[in-house]
Parts: C-alpha cells; sequence; structure tokens
C-alpha cells in the first residue's frame, strides 16, 4: 500500500470514527447522568438521516436538514423524556430494556407512516460536493474531509461544555455520584431532561451527517446502536473522553481490517471488544467497580 | 415468594388441569392452532431458558436469540439436500453447539456486571448475526431451507413423523414438559439457591464463598444450550432459518415474554409468550401497523405491570378475595433497584 492510498484510508478511518463518537457520546452521556440504558439510541440515528432526507427534500438545503433534523430530535428528546423516560430512573434494567424496545417499534413503524420503508440518498451541500483530486486516478470527497472537521468541532464543544462550563460540572459530579449530587441540591429533573435530549440530539445528528455518505435506510439504526454499544464497552461506560478513544479504535479497526483482513473483517471489533473485556473488563477508562 | 403458593390448587390441580387441556387440544381445535400452540410452546421454552438468568440470576441476557438460530442452523446445515436428517445425530448436536457458544460468550460477558453485561450479550449476539447474514456457507441474508423433516429412526424403524402438526405438537409438548422439569429442579437445588443468592447481594454471596462466576457461567450455558433445544424445533416447524432467528429483536421479544409473564416464576415465561403470541395474531389480523400498537402495550405494560400480568389477577378478584391486595407484587422489587445506582 503506498503511502496516498494509505492516507486515504487515515481519513477514513478518522471520519468513520468521528461518526460513532458523535453517536456514541449521546448513548454514554444518557447512561452515565440519569443511569439508563437506551436501546432505541440507534432508532433516532436512523430517525435523523429520514428527517434529513426529509427536510432537504422540502427545502432543498441541506443545511436547514441539519439544523432542524437537530432541533426536531432535541424537542422530541424533551418529550420523551418528560413522559415515558422519568419513570425509568430506579427502575431495573429489565423495564429499561424492553421500554426502549418498545420505543424501537414504535419510532420504526412512525417513520414508516411517515416517510415509508424505501432507500434514499441525500445529496450534500454544493459547495462540499467536490472532490479532491490527489494522484491521477485517486480523488478524496470533500465532504468526508467536511464531517472529519465537523464532527471534530462538534467533539471539541461537548469536552468545553462537559469541563468548563456549570451545567457540565454538574454533569461530570451526577456521573461521579448521583445521590451526592442531588443531596447538595441539584435540580436533577431539568438536568435529566436537558442531557436526554442532547443525547437523542447527537444521534440524529450523527445520522444526518451520515445521510449525504451512505443510503438512508430503515434497519440503519440496529447497526450503529450495535457499534455504540461496543464503542462505549471498550472505553468505559459514562465517559466521554472512552467514547472518543473507543470510535477512534473502532474506526481503526474495520477501515483498515477490511484493507488487510477483508475475509474476516466482520469479526475485527467483536474480537477487539473480547480483548478488552478480558484486559480491562469495565473499559479502557471505566472505573474498576461497576 | 407468597405463602399462598403451597396450597394444593396451586400445586397439583391448577397443572393436572392445565397439562389436560394441552393433551386435549389439538383434538379439540383447527389444525392451525395445533401449529400457534407448537409454536407458543417453542417459544415459550426459548423464554423459560432465558428466565434462568434474568429472573434466577438477575443477568439481563440480549443474545439468547444467537443460541436459539444457532442451533437451527446447525440443524439446516447438517441436513441432506432432500433426505432427513437424523433426530438422534442432530438434536445432539444443536444442543451441544449452543452450548458450547454459550459457554464461551457467557465466560467473557460474565466478567461485566449490570449493564456492561446488557451491551456485551448484544454484542455478542449481533456477532454471530452478521457472521451468518455475512456468510456464504448457510444461504447468507436469505437464509436456508430444511426440505426434510428430520426423522427418529430406531432398529430401522421410523418412530416420529414430525411432518403431522399433531405429532409435532406432542413431542413439542414433551420437550415442554421436560424442560418445566428441568428449570424446576434446577431453581429448588442448592445451585438455583446459590444463583439467587448472587443476585440479590453479591458481595454477600461472595463473602459466604459461592463460586459465583462459576455457578453463573453455568446457568448461563445450561440456559444457552436449553434455548438451542428451543430454536432447533422451531427450525422444524417454519422448514427454514433466516438470520433474523440471531437477531437480537427475536431476543428482545423474548424478554417481553418474560416480563410479561413475570419474572419470579418457571412457568411464567410460558404464559407469556402465549399472551405475546395471542396479542400479535389479533393485532396482525386487525391492523396494519400491528407492531406500533405492540410498541404502546410493550411500555404500558413495562410501565403499569412491572411484575406482569399476574398482578391483574389480584385486581380483577379484588373485591371477592378476602385476601389483603399484597403489597410485595405491586411494588416494583425493592431487592433489585440499587443496582441501577451506582455506575
Amino acid at each position: 500500500m503506498d503511502l496516498i492510498t494509505f492516507g486515504v484510508q487515515l481519513l477514513n478511518a478518522v471520519q468513520y470514527g468521528m461518526v460513532l463518537f458523535l453517536v456514541a457520546s449521546g448513548l454514554t452521556l444518557v447512561f452515565g447522568i440519569l443511569g439508563v440504558i437506551n436501546l432505541a439510541h440507534g432508532a433516532f440515528y436512523m430517525l435523523g438521516a429520514y428527517l434529513a432526507y426529509w427536510i432537504a427534500l422540502m427545502t432543498g438545503n441541506y443545511l436547514a436538514a441539519l439544523v432542524g433534523g437537530v432541533a426536531i430530535a432535541f424537542v422530541l428528546g424533551l418529550a420523551l423524556e418528560s413522559v415515558f423516560i422519568r419513570w425509568l430512573y430506579g427502575r431495573d434494567h429489565l423495564a429499561q430494556v424492553l421500554l426502549s424496545f418498545g420505543l424501537i417499534l414504535v419510532i420504526d413503524e412512525v417513520r414508516q407512516l411517515l416517510f415509508g420503508k424505501d432507500v434514499h440518498s441525500v445529496a450534500p451541500p454544493d459547495w462540499l460536493s467536490g472532490s479532491l483530486q490527489l494522484t491521477d486516478n485517486l480523488s478524496y470527497p470533500v465532504y468526508r474531509l467536511a464531517i472529519c472537521v465537523f464532527c471534530l468541532a462538534v467533539a471539541a464543544l461537548i469536552f468545553l461544555v462537559i469541563t468548563r462550563t456549570k451545567i457540565g460540572m454538574i454533569v461530570r459530579a451526577g456521573a461521579e455520584n448521583r445521590e451526592m449530587t442531588r443531596v447538595l441540591g441539584i435540580d436533577y429533573d431539568k438536568v435529566n431532561r436537558l442531557v436526554f435530549a442532547t443525547g437523542i440530539a447527537l444521534a440524529a445528528l450523527g445520522g444526518i451527517v451520515t445521510a449525504p455518505i451512505s443510503t438512508v435506510y430503515p434497519g440503519m439504526g440496529d447497526g450503529m446502536l450495535i457499534l455504540s454499544f461496543v464503542v462505549v464497552v471498550l472505553g468505559g461506560i459514562g465517559s466521554v473522553a472512552g467514547a472518543a478513544i473507543g470510535a477512534l479504535l473502532i474506526g481503526f479497526t474495520d477501515t483498515f481490517g477490511k484493507v488487510f483482513f477483508p475475509s474476516v473483517s466482520g469479526m475485527l471489533i467483536y474480537l477487539l471488544m473480547a480483548l478488552v473485556l478480558l484486559w480491562r473488563p469495565n473499559g479502557i477508562l471505566g472505573r474498576r467497580e461497576v | 415468594m407468597t405463602k399462598e403458593r403451597a396450597s394444593p390448587i396451586r400445586t397439583t390441580v391448577l397443572p393436572a388441569l392445565i397439562l389436560a387441556v394441552a393433551l386435549a387440544l389439538p383434538f379439540l381445535v383447527p389444525q392451525y392452532y395445533v401449529q400457534f400452540a407448537s409454536k407458543v410452546l417453542i417459544l415459550g421454552v426459548l423464554a423459560m431458558a432465558l428466565n434462568l438468568v434474568v429472573g434466577q440470576g438477575g443477568l439481563v441476557s440480549l443474545c439468547h436469540a444467537a443460541f436459539f438460530g444457532l442451533a437451527g442452523y446447525v440443524l439446516a446445515l447438517l441436513s441432506p439436500k432432500y433426505d432427513p436428517a437424523s433426530l438422534l445425530l442432530t438434536l445432539p448436536a444443536a444442543v451441544i453447539a449452543a452450548g458450547a457458544v454459550a459457554l464461551v460468550i457467557g465466560a467473557l460477558a460474565l466478567r461485566t456486571r449490570g449493564v456492561y453485561f446488557i451491551m456485551v450479550t448484544l454484542a455478542f449476539g449481533e456477532m454471530l448475526f452478521y457472521l451468518f447474514h455475512d456468510a456464504d456457507f448457510a444461504g447468507g441474508s436469505d437464509g436456508a431451507f430444511i426440505n426434510a423433516k428430520p426423522e427418529l429412526v430406531i432398529a430401522g424403524v421410523r418412530l416420529l413423523d414430525l411432518d403431522k402438526p399433531l405429532v409435532f405438537y406432542f413431542v413439542v409438548l414433551a420437550v415442554t414438559i421436560g424442560a418445566v422439569g428441568l428449570l424446576t429442579m434446577l431453581v429448588r437445588s442448592p445451585f438455583g439457591h446459590a444463583l439467587a443468592a448472587a443476585r440479590d447481594n453479591e458481595r454477600r454471596a461472595r463473602a459466604l464463598g459461592f463460586p459465583i462466576f462459576r455457578i453463573r457461567l453455568i446457568a448461563f450455558t445450561l440456559s444457552g444450550a436449553l434455548a438451542g433445544l428451543a430454536g432447533y424445533f422451531a427450525a422444524i416447524q417454519f422448514g427454514f432459518v433466516a438470520p433474523q432467528m440471531l437477531g437480537w429483536h427475536q431476543s428482545a421479544v423474548a424478554l417481553v415474554m418474560v416480563l410479561i409473564g413475570g419474572l419470579s416464576t418457571v412457568t411464567g415465561p410460558l404464559i407469556g409468550a402465549l399472551v405475546l403470541l395471542g396479542l400479535e395474531e389479533v393485532l396482525k389480523a386487525t391492523f396494519e401497523q400491528w407492531k406500533l400498537i405492540e410498541g404502546i402495550i410493550v411500555i404500558a405494560i413495562v410501565l403499569l405491570l412491572p411484575n406482569g400480568v399476574r398482578q391483574l389477577w389480584p385486581m380483577a378478584v379484588g373485591e371477592a378475595d378476602p385476601k389483603p391486595a399484597r403489597d410485595d407484587k405491586v411494588a416494583p422489587s425493592p431487592a433489585r433497584a440499587p443496582e441501577t445506582g451506582h455506575a
């Protein structure tokens, strides 16, 4: 493999890893703060992609789809938290698993009613639709580079909010010791609602930025759900930095696995997960006791 | 859990009555419902197997469909193209394969706790799903047909014709009774008590010297093998295996059955299977968007009936029941609530 091909694969790995990070950071935040395992997370990724398709179709503008899709997902997250999710705090994992499974069934059918079950594609914005000519017969789409930059910006924003703001402080304190933070007088009703909506918005955002480089199809949420779970298991639950490490690890494993070991590439990420479990059962940045 | 369990009506009369109905059923209803009853029993065995780790062990597994589907695939792969396979050969092979895979996945997944365990089982289950989905050896995403049902031949005599729905039903009924017997024995044995002790208070059980990892691994392996037994018969009934059989949606459906039937009894999940599959039959016939209704019902059950449909029983007979309302059933199980707290 020459240097340029290697560079292209490297970019692909980073781009894939960054999208995974967006989705998985939402999942890990929701678990870290709310203590709720949300199996419907992948469904919101799928919903984000369909929203992007629909809004882009209506307005002809991808940026409108980006902003509108995230806004709709955020509001949906606020509503779902107040109607369903808040009853799950303190309930056992089985209840959380099954309620979110019920949500998946509902979301899938609602998606079918609103958008049908056809496979769609979304065009990237015009000014990002070109590609960079690397060599005579090798080019790289600008949009993929834009995803990298955009996701990095979002990741930086997440880190800034978590490490530098008051809400971030509350979030960190809550992940560390929820009971103690509550005793200190933090109103968790509001924090929970905001965190859940943010988690959903991040999942949808992942779907929206992926829509132009892959097809939009009904089952796309399932694969993403599993991958985000593997990311979270690798990185450690509740740790956003862990999610970043896990996501990049999977991005690299999957991309280079397809290049070097095409026949077993589908298995590699699970092998990676098995190895990490043997090494650190609570994830790379996870705490010892869960 | 409840004191009245010991009453003779509950322990002998009711099971005998249910068994009598189950035995008489094929002679009372049209063939379609005999096949439906077989399906209920098969998925009921899957749900009961799952409940050994979920109810007794407190471990929420999302990969039991993988064991279920794997066993079906073993039968499909071992069956000659047009001739029937041998039941005596394929049945043990399927169950052992499911148990062996459960042993490996369990050994890795049981290093984790709580929500990690859910995620890890989900991921390994999906690994098997994609293995059969992407590989060519078993028809890939299209699945594979089992053209001839396996037969039981002893000394040249063909004993069972599984093609006949009636015969198939009685075989599955016998398997179900066997599974109920085995699980009841396990749950009441010192092993079952140790498993429950580890669920209720892992630290204390460990301090008492129970080898918790080994106990859980044995339970997980047995449960996986039993799920495989159910999958073997499911493959025979449908005459077809597809990757969806291994997918985590199937695992979640089995968990819904467990929740509907209640976690605290061996046979509860069987009732859960009957309720859920019956509901699906009705919904499918009535609505085009039946999964929407099913999803709403699942959400409603989780929020309103945390202990399963049995909760409706004291409500329904509330006035006639001289006993006071049983708080322990209505309140969400306090024994397991703290588990979610620290993560």
